[in-house]
């Protein structure tokens, strides 16, 4: 402690995680599978969408301010989904927190699911954890060199990989590539490409843990989630103390509890910690050490389970000697179902608007210079921008009316007042917003401020209508 | 850093505190990770470069102005230069196009019409306001009456040789007598004209002086402004039957327009601007609402007519 106290900064620890099996890391396996595979074949796959649309399935699109995701497509005003959906993210992970723990991180956070992927590598390539940790403290030997060489390389091609996977969300992915490959790309498809490969290298290679101890906030925000009814890898020390090996226990068995001492918990762990300590910020809850545990109990020949996932309550129902509550229960507490609740409202809220959503959508801006003025024959002029927006990927013809104005007639800046008429057809591009300039003229008669209503009508065979409301305004 | 012989250890953790205490709450001495010390010398080599690099600091008479020779000014000045290298083919073209073909282009007439509205801001607003609504003296040039004709042409034509710019030939030019001051009319004879403008435009109902007033006018106001007052954009003479008025339609206003005769004058920008700039003005102001379609024929045109009210 001495030591450590005269120094200022900590070296980091070398972590060397041994290689492990059971049925945690195979779901870890089945994890990582689904999410690498999800992130790589996602842009690649293809939605049909006419002939005025893009056909990739998941594309964000911000060169045209479209978000298109399979049979979905959101424009930028519509960005309360994109809103929705943080919201259900956000709720989401107090759920699974609140159910299941930190799953999140032992799973699914790609910081975990990239370390994992680099640390096999980094297995194949220098041994298991004792090899590699003789090879760290050997000289660098040519073989020494020929073996950093052969990992790095690797690790630079999954983070190239996953750097070069980021970009294709956002541009035609086969289009995209080819410009990749033959430099004609943006610049920045390469700057993103570069700046990724080179995070994925260093987080995934080198910094690992340290990410999820100094620079994430999610296990800080967990520690004030956590509760006596969240699911945490408990080490059951009531029934593993006190540690002895087996030798010493067998020769004395009442004094020594299930823990032989054997230290498989910590060389498994991939953030280094000694679960045996109990909770701590350092546990990403990936129950690699369940695996190891389970594994040298199997052997000794001792019911398994010494390390395991189980609730504060459900360790001290256990520890009186108590049953401890069915599994079911401990999942549907209160603050879960409160969550899940949370969850499906905002997402049951988001189906219906966007089942209930309109595919075209007038609006209409005034002139406020001059607000109105008077024309030779003493009718009153009012001048709008209107925009009509047709989110279908076709061309639609729209006609413009005006409701609610006596003795109103209309022209746009591409035609004169001897065109003047009361409504005013256009065909809108398809998946795309036109821009009117109308004119609207009324009697000088009527009052200062006139509430009417623009309407849009859509005069092809499917139809649809919106409205607008607006004020004709007069000189006093 | 607290002195190791003083600090306890923090028994649940094992890290050394700091030797402190408020109400019992006592703060861990936690070593920073090292690559933190990494990562804070590196950003103290990248300033060490951006300085070098880049204007950092402050001296008495300017400033170190940095090795790449990077500055706001000269980014602005790069930004400008890039604009005005594309926007140089449009205003050829502009230029290039006489302004009653530019309707066919619609293209070319939308950029006309953009760069108009930002030459007006620069030129015209003074006067004819922000809006284009003008103020009294000053032509509203949303509306549809012209003086000397609001189709392209003319429009352009009235922007390139401005009003009454007396060294200038081809200026508009349209001088109305001041009927009283120089005493063409008496006193008398001016009102009884007003109550007739009055009562053709429609503001009173007609009685003695409007009677007295339309002998009056048909002897000295029908020759430019036409029998029946409707005007004539020839001469440059006001339609006084509509609604509009540029100084004022009520008595006084009328009364000192016939008796001092009112001249108000405008630039003639063809000597200011270049000829792309008239034109994206001239598209500008047709499109503010009030533009007409080119005359077919030179036809004795009277304002008013073409914007009868329609249903």
């Amino acid at each position: 402690m001495t030591t450590a106290s005269l120094s200022l900064y900590e070296k980091r620890k070398g972590v060397y995680p041994k290689a492990v099996d059971g049925f945690y890391r195979r779901l870890k396996w089945a994890v990582m599978a689904v999410t690498l595979a999800i992130y790589w074949i996602t842009p690649w796959l293809r939605w049909d969408r006419g002939p005025y649309a893009p056909d990739q399935a998941v594309l964000i699109d911000l060169a045209h301010r479209r978000f298109y995701m399979f049979a979905i497509e959101i424009w930028p005003h519509e960005f309360y989904y994109v809103a929705g959906l943080l919201v259900m993210a956000g709720v989401g992970l107090f759920l699974v927190t609140s159910a299941v723990g930190r799953a999140w991180c032992g799973y699914a956070c790609p910081q975990t699911v990239w370390t994992d992927l680099y640390q096999h590598v980094e297995r194949l390539i220098d041994g298991d954890r004792n090899a590699q940790i003789r090879l760290d403290k050997a000289p660098w030997t040519a073989g020494k060199i020929a073996r950093r060489v052969a990992k790095w390389s690797v690790w630079l091609v999954i983070a190239f990989g996953t750097g070069g996977a980021w970009i294709f969300y956002f541009a035609d992915a086969p289009t995209l590539q080819h410009q990749f490959w033959s430099g004609t790309a943006a610049s920045v498809a390469y700057a993103t490409v570069a700046v990724l490969t080179a995070t994925t290298f260093i987080l995934g290679g080198f910094m690992r843990e340290q990410v999820c101890i100094y620079m994430c906030p999610w296990p800080r925000i967990q520690t004030a989630m956590l509760d006596e009814k969240s699911l945490v890898v408990t080490y059951k020390h009531w029934r593993g103390e006190r540690r002895g090996s087996l030798k010493k226990a067998q020769a004395a068995p009442t004094e020594f509890g299930d823990c032989i001492d054997c230290d498989q918990c910590v060389a498994v762990c991939p953030t280094g910690i000694d679960i045996r300590q109990g909770p701590q910020i350092g546990c990403i809850t990936c129950a690699l050490c369940i695996d190891a545990c389970d594994k040298v109990m199997r052997q000794v020949g001792r019911p398994r389970g010494l390390i395991d996932y189980c609730t504060e309550d459900d360790a001290n129902a256990e520890k009186a000697g108590r049953a401890p509550r069915p599994v079911i229960r401990s999942l549907l507490h209160v603050r879960t179902l409160v969550y899940l609740t949370l969850w499906s409202a905002v997402g049951a809220a988001m189906l219906f608007a966007l089942g209930t959503r309109t595919r075209m959508d007038i609006s209409a801006q005034q002139d406020r210079n001059p607000v109105a003025m008077r024309l030779s024959d003493g009718t009153i002029r009012n001048a709008f921008t209107v925009k009509l927006r047709n989110m279908e990927s076709r061309p639609r013809p729209m006609r413009v009316t005006v409701e609610g104005l006596a003795g109103v007639s209309l022209w746009t800046d591409r035609d004169g007042r001897a065109d003047a008429r009361t409504a005013i057809d256009t065909v809108v591009p398809p998946d795309s917003v036109a821009k009117l300039r109308l004119f609207l003229a009324a009697p000088a008669h009527g009052p200062q401020r006139q509430d009417f209503a623009f309407t849009v009508r859509a005069t092809d065979r499917e139809g649809g209508a919106d409205h607008e409301p607006a004020h004709f305004e007069r000189l006093q | 850093m607290a002195d190791p012989t003083k600090s306890k250890i923090d028994q649940p953790t094992g890290t050394p505190t700091m030797g402190h205490e408020w109400d019992g709450i006592e703060e861990l001495d936690t070593p920073l990770p090292r690559w933190w010390l990494w990562t804070f010398y590196a950003c103290i080599l990248f300033s060490l470069g951006y300085v070098i690099a880049y204007p950092a600091w402050p001296l008495i008479e300017g400033y170190t102005k940095g090795a790449l020779g990077w500055s706001s000014r000269g980014d602005l000045a790069k930004a400008m230069a890039t604009q005005a290298a594309k926007v140089a083919p449009i205003h050829r073209a502009i230029a290039a196009t006489p302004i009653d073909q530019l309707p066919a282009k619609p293209a070319l007439m939308q950029a006309a019409v953009d760069g108009g509205r930002a030459a007006f801001k620069v030129h015209c607003v003074q006067c004819h306001g922000s809006g284009a609504a003008g103020s009294k003296g000053y032509p509203n040039l949303n509306d549809d009456d012209w003086l000397w004709g609001g189709d392209l042409a003319t429009i352009e034509k009235t922007i390139v040789d401005g009003i009454r710019n007396p060294d200038h030939a081809e200026t508009r030019l349209s001088i109305m007598p001041a009927f009283g001051r120089d005493q063409l009319l008496q006193a008398a004879q001016v009102n009884d004209v007003v109550a007739h403008v009055r009562t053709i435009s429609g503001q009173q109902k007609g009685d003695a002086a409007s009677q007295r007033g339309a002998q009056l006018f048909a002897d000295n106001c029908a020759v430019c402004h036409g029998p029946a007052g409707k005007g004539n954009r020839q001469l440059g003479a006001p339609n006084l039957t509509d609604g509009i008025w540029l100084y004022g339609g009520d008595g006084d206003s009328l009364h000192q327009t016939v008796w001092n005769s009112r001249q108000g004058v405008m630039p003639r920008w063809g000597d200011r601007l270049d000829a792309a700039t008239v034109r994206m003005l001239a598209a500008y102001v047709h499109s503010l609402g009030g533009g007409e379609a080119a005359p077919v024929m030179a036809v004795d045109n009277v304002a008013g007519e073409a914007s009868d009210a329609r249903p």
